[in-house]
Parts: C-alpha cells; sequence; structure tokens
C-alpha cells in the first residue's frame, strides 16, 4: 500500500451478539482511523467493548454492520482464504492469554505464522530466530510455554505477532496477565517496536498501561467517546484524573483526522 | 501449502503432544486387539466343539427298534418279529448296489458286565458285542494292540477291546495288551487299547469295552433274536440323508412293512442334529462377541477422541488466528488421524495376533481372519471420523470462537 493508506478505517462498526436470549450490542458504531506508524491504545472499562473492538480489527471476528478498511483493503465481502490470508500477512495479534500451542517450542510456536505462509524450513528458523532476538528472546527458544514464566510467554507471542513484518500490530490486554516488573519489559518492546515505524493498536483499562502510547481512543458503551494524543509531558493518569465526565466532552475525532 | 508440510506438522504434532498421541494409539490398539483376541477365543471355542463333534463320528447313523410298549393305543406292550434287527438287516444293508451311500455297517449288541482283573472288578458304561467295521464307524483309534478281526469274529475269538476309562479304572494305569480279563466269568483276552475319546453329551466314549459279536453271545448274552442297534456310517457327511433315505427303503423291504412309517424303527443322526445346531448358535455368538468387541474399542477410541477435541479446538483457532486455511487444518488432522489409526492398528493386529497365542480361560484362541480385517476397518474407520470431527467442526468457527474453548 501507498504510505499514506491508513492502516485502519472504520466507518460506523457495529457489533452485536446474538447469544441465548437477550442481543448484546458491543459495538455502537465505531468510526476510528489509525495512520501508519502510530501507537495507540484504546481504553475503556470492563465490558465497554474492547476485545470486541480488536478482535474485529485482527479479522478473527466479523462486524454486524459497518465497513472496515485494513490498509487500504475492505474486509467486508472477503471469503474466508482471503481472511485467513488477511490474518497471516497483514496483523500480528497478542492476546491476554498469550495462545500460544502448549506442546510447542518457543520457536516453533514463532515459526506458525511464516508456515502458513509457505515459507521454506531454513529461512522460517532463521527470521523467527530474528524476531525472537528482536524481543530479547532467543536464549527461550527450546522452552516450552510450561517452562517459562508469564512475561517470557508474552514476548514468544510478541515474536510471533511481528515475525510476518504485519502492517499492524494489534494487542488486547497484553500484560492482563503479567506483574509489574514483567509489564514494563513487554510495554518497552512495544515502544521499541513503535520507534522503529510499526503500527500499534492496544487494548487496556489500565491508565498507566495506556500512558505508554502516543494516542488515547476511549470507549465506553460500544462508542468513541475520547480521541486524543498523549503528550509526554502530561501523562495519561493525570488526563484522566482531570477529564470532565464523558458525554459533557468533546465528541469523537471526525474520520481521516488523527491526533 | 504444501502436503508435505501438512505431513511435517501432523508429525510435530503428533510428536510434541506424547499423551494425547499415545493414548489415541492405545484407544485404537485396545479396540483392535480386543476384536481379535474376542473373536479368536470364540472361534476357537467353537472349533473345539464341532471337532468334539468329529470325533463323535459325523457320517454316522443309529438304527434302533422302537419297543412296542411306546406306542399309543393301549395294546399288550409285546415286541414283534418285524420289528426286530436281525442279521438280514445287516446283510441287506451291506449290499452296496442297494445303498450306494452306505459305507460300513456294524450291528452292536449291548450288555452289562462286571469285568474282573487282578482282584479289581469294574462295570464299564457301555459294553458291546459288535464286527470289526464299528471302530470306523464310530471313529475310534487304537493306542495299543489292535481290533479285533473278521477272522476272530468267525472264530467265536474270546478276545476284547478297552477305552482309556476302562484301563485307569481297572488295570491301574498299565497297557492291559495281553493280559486276560473276567467277563461276567469268561475269559476275554485284552488285544487292544482305544485312544482316548472324550465325552459326547453326557457320554463317556472312553468307559467302553467292545469284543466280537459272536465271542459276546456265546459267552455273555447267550443267542439273541434281535440287535440293540445297528449302526451304519454313511459315504461322506454330504451323502447323509441320501445313506438315510436307502437304509429306510431297504428296511422297509427286508421287513415288509413300512416300519419306520409306522414308528416301530428309528434311525437316529443325532451326530448331524448335534453338529448343525451348534454350528448356527455359534455363527450368533460369534457376531454377537465381535460386535460387542468392535462397539468397546470404537466407544474406547471414540472417548478419547472426544475428550481432546476441546484442546483441539483451542488449538485450532490459535492455527487460524495466525492465518491457517481450512484446507490447512483439514489435511494436517487428516494426516495425523491417519498415522494415529495406522499405528494404533497395525500394533493393535500385532498384540490381537500375540495375544491369541495363549490360552485364555482353557480354550485355544483360533484368529478368524475376518476379524482382523474387521478391526481394522472399523476402528481406523472410528479413529479417522473422530481424528477428523474437531478439525471439520472447528475449521468453520470464527477464529475467536474457537479460541474461546479452553
Ligand atoms: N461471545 C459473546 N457473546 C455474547 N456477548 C458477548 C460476547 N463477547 C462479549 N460479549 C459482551 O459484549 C460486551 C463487550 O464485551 P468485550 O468486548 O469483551 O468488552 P471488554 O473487552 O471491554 O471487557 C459485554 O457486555 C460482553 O458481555
Ligand atoms: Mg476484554
Amino acid at each position: 500500500m501507498a504510505a499514506g493508506t491508513p492502516v485502519i478505517v472504520t466507518r460506523q462498526l457495529t457489533k452485536t451478539y446474538a447469544g441465548a436470549g437477550v442481543a448484546v450490542a458491543a459495538l455502537r458504531g465505531i468510526s476510528l482511523t489509525v495512520e501508519r506508524g502510530e501507537y495507540l491504545a484504546v481504553m475503556g472499562a470492563s465490558g465497554s467493548g474492547k476485545s470486541t473492538l480488536a478482535h474485529i480489527l485482527g479479522c478473527l471476528d466479523l462486524p454486524t454492520g459497518g465497513r472496515y478498511l485494513l490498509d487500504g483493503v475492505d474486509v467486508r465481502g472477503l471469503g474466508e482464504d482471503q481472511l485467513a490470508r488477511i490474518r497471516n500477512r497483514k496483523i500480528g495479534f497478542v492476546f491476554q492469554s498469550f495462545n500460544l500451542l502448549a506442546h510447542a517450542t518457543a520457536i516453533e510456536n514463532v515459526e506458525l505464522p511464516l508456515i502458513y505462509q509457505g515459507v521454506a524450513r531454513a529461512e522460517r528458523r532463521h527470521r523467527a530466530l530474528a524476531a525472537l532476538r528482536s524481543v530479547g528472546g532467543e536464549r527461550w527458544r527450546d522452552h516450552r510455554p510450561n517452562q517459562l514464566s508469564g512475561g517470557t510467554i508474552q514476548k514468544v507471542a510478541l515474536a510471533r505477532a511481528i515475525v510476518t513484518d504485519p502492517a499492524l500490530l494489534l494487542a488486547d490486554e497484553p500484560t492482563g496477565n503479567l506483574d509489574s516488573a514483567s509489564s514494563d519489559d513487554v510495554l518497552a518492546s512495544f515502544a521499541r517496536l513503535n520507534a522503529a515505524g510499526r503500527t500499534i493498536v492496544m487494548i487496556t483499562h489500565e491508565a498507566d498501561v495506556a500512558a505508554r502510547a502516543r494516542r488515547l481512543v476511549r470507549i465506553r458503551d460500544g462508542r468513541v467517546v475520547e480521541d486524543r494524543p498523549i503528550s509526554s509531558e502530561r501523562p495519561v493518569a493525570a488526563a484522566v484524573a482531570a477529564a470532565p465526565p464523558a458525554g459533557a466532552r468533546d465528541q469523537p475525532q471526525p474520520l481521516g483526522q488523527p491526533a | 501449502m504444501i502436503p508435505l508440510e501438512n505431513v511435517r506438522i501432523a508429525l510435530q504434532g503428533v510428536g510434541s503432544n506424547r499423551m494425547r498421541s499415545g493414548l489415541t494409539i492405545l484407544g485404537i490398539l485396545i479396540g483392535v486387539a480386543s476384536v481379535i483376541i474376542l473373536v479368536a477365543v470364540g472361534n476357537g471355542s467353537s472349533i473345539a466343539i464341532q471337532s468334539r463333534i468329529q470325533s463323535l463320528g459325523t457320517n454316522l447313523l443309529q438304527v434302533q427298534s422302537q419297543p412296542v410298549f411306546f406306542r399309543a393305543g393301549g395294546q399288550t406292550a409285546t415286541l414283534t418279529q418285524s420289528t426286530n434287527l436281525t442279521a438280514a438287516d445287516v446283510h441287506a444293508l451291506e449290499q452296496h448296489d442297494l445303498n450306494p451311500d452306505v459305507a460300513a455297517v456294524a450291528p452292536v449288541l449291548t450288555a452289562s458286565v462286571t469285568a474282573t482283573w487282578d482282584g479289581n472288578s469294574y462295570s464299564p458304561s457301555q459294553f458291546l458285542g459288535t464286527t470289526p467295521p464299528y471302530r470306523r464307524i464310530a471313529g475310534y483309534r487304537l493306542a495299543h494292540g489292535q481290533f479285533f478281526s473278521s477272522a476272530q469274529l468267525h472264530s467265536h475269538a474270546r478276545v476284547v477291546v478297552v477305552g482309556q476309562t476302562v484301563v485307569s479304572s481297572l488295570f491301574g494305569g498299565q497297557s492291559p495288551v495281553g493280559q486276560s480279563v473276567q467277563l461276567n466269568g469268561a475269559t476275554f483276552q485284552v488285544i487292544g487299547v482305544l485312544a482316548a475319546k472324550g465325552t459326547s453329551g453326557a457320554t463317556n466314549q472312553d468307559d467302553v469295552m467292545m469284543a466280537p459279536l459272536t465271542a459276546v453271545e456265546d459267552a455273555i448274552t447267550g443267542y439273541q433274536a434281535s440287535y440293540s442297534r445297528i449302526d451304519v456310517e454313511a459315504a461322506s457327511p454330504s451323502r447323509e440323508t441320501a445313506a438315510e433315505y436307502e437304509v429306510a427303503t431297504t428296511l422297509d423291504t427286508t421287513h415288509h412293512i413300512a416300519s419306520l412309517a409306522s414308528g416301530n424303527l428309528q434311525i437316529l443322526n443325532q451326530a448331524s442334529l448335534i453338529s448343525t445346531s451348534t454350528a448356527q448358535t455359534f455363527t450368533t455368538l460369534l457376531a454377537a462377541v465381535a460386535a460387542i468387541s468392535l462397539l468397546v474399542g470404537g466407544i474406547g477410541v471414540m472417548n478419547i477422541m472426544l475428550v481432546t477435541v476441546t484442546e483441539r479446538t483451542h488449538e485450532i483457532g490459535i492455527r487460524k488466528a495466525v492465518g491457517a486455511r481450512r484446507r490447512d487444518l483439514l489435511g494436517q488432522f487428516l494426516v495425523e488421524a491417519v498415522l494415529l489409526a495406522a499405528i494404533g492398528g497395525v500394533v493393535g493386529v500385532g498384540v490381537g495376533l500375540l495375544g491369541s497365542h495363549f490360552q485364555i480361560v482353557g480354550v485355544t484362541p483360533v484368529v478368524a481372519p475376518y476379524s482382523v480385517a474387521l478391526a481394522l476397518v472399523v476402528s481406523v474407520a472410528v479413529g479417522l471420523f473422530f481424528g477428523l470431527y474437531p478439525a471439520s467442526r472447528a475449521a468453520g468457527l470464527q477464529p475467536i470462537d474457537a479460541l474461546r474453548h479452553e
């Protein structure tokens, strides 16, 4: 894609879970634009629809309505195999619960997306090692997840997410299961990757985690209620404390005009 | 993705999850082996019983005169001359041109005797006066010595052949050939010992003594107008019905009346009766054994496969999240299922064949080739089906829905 194409453009994205009994409207019209190289934190209370949004942005689930352009490609109407290809090549997803193959070693886990790209074995090894190295995890290559600590596992997952050099790195509460030292470690990796030019969307409900990003989008009940840049001089925690009640504040930013 | 990669992923999956792979293989193995062994045990007992029936003499027909007092009508119980089995009957039955399907004929005179030797006495459950063809008709073989000959029959030789039970009960287990024994006071010389034949129903076929008919009439029973029965051997088991018909026709002619129709004479072919009904019983039993063991094996395989469905669905979610397509997943799971089913199947056949070498509850198992094929096909099919089941279910889910299985 051309350098000017936004990585993410959503227009009035909605998602309704039609479970047994009541239907839950998890997203009620999310319009968002993320440019290349941005580091966006999506904040919101539990149940506000953050994970739902992350799954749709990661093409792990389909929206009920609205449009979603990923790297200029409208994902609506794409077939199953094309969606698999997008997940494989354009997106790296980091889960709160890691989601590594329990019975595979770290290096095998990192190689996994490359297998589905048809990358030859030797090159796969090489690239997986490079990805592990970039998160400082080369020495865990032959360990299985159950032999590693939470922070280490999340770094292996991060290596897996970036091994294909995706346009978008998505993380849903990546530090949610980690102690603060490990959290700092993982967040430092995210910061380094963003500094190297990677586009990151990180979901969190913790203000100090969100403060590591450079732009903050706050959602409540499936709607964007705040969207602003994070200045390094004004930490987000303070900003949160100083924020007037939602609704009295600014409306969601107009599309195509990131902060 | 190239198919080779599916194989590699599958191998990696099988190798890295040893517990799951091992249990799956074990399930298929137990299924296959238990079917083979159970059917072999059933088959073995069937064969054992059939061979016991064979030893009874499968081609045997027995002609007996029916005592008249069993007949309805309240008449006085007298045996009429026309229903007696005589030398004339034997002679008529021996006419080969009239009875082409009859191989041998032997009149039998039964008596009860007390045998005495070296101060011991013993009464065998069967004592027969007969002719040399009887040995073949009844299916006896000799362990020592010989059976009496036609010459001995004609010379009224006082010789006797004894069964194994008599050897142990009267002669203390030593071969009595050459010994003299008193039968109801008359001296007979033992010239042969019969090989063990086992029991047929309630009858111990080894508790027997037999002597030439002529000598028995001379020394024990006195001259008899009628034989106890006439034993007839059909030329082959398949000729038995024809032989039975010829015997009936011949006897009707010699007796000038329809003795068989009137119920005065009776032709028994117990052996074939027992044999066919037993064969049928065993076919049904074997089918039931095979069905039950297949069910047991199949449920075992199914259980192990289903237990891992949740885990596998989660794994599929992970693979889908990083870009696996439906066909990648189906390919991987197919290769994996085939691999596990094949290993389990082959090892199961090995264990089944090995297990069938041992006696099981007193039965020597005999492997039925069809059970090997059946066990393999069913267990492998169950293994394949339940191996592919999670993949085919989960491959259609949204990745996030597959990931929710934990
Ligand atoms: N699979 C689902 N089925 C039904 N309702 C769901 C499902 N996933 C989430 N929800 C509901 O959607 C809303 C948003 O959930 P989620 O996106 O997980 O929020 P968050 O990640 O911000 O906590 C919640 O009310 C939640 O109960
Ligand atoms: Mg969440």
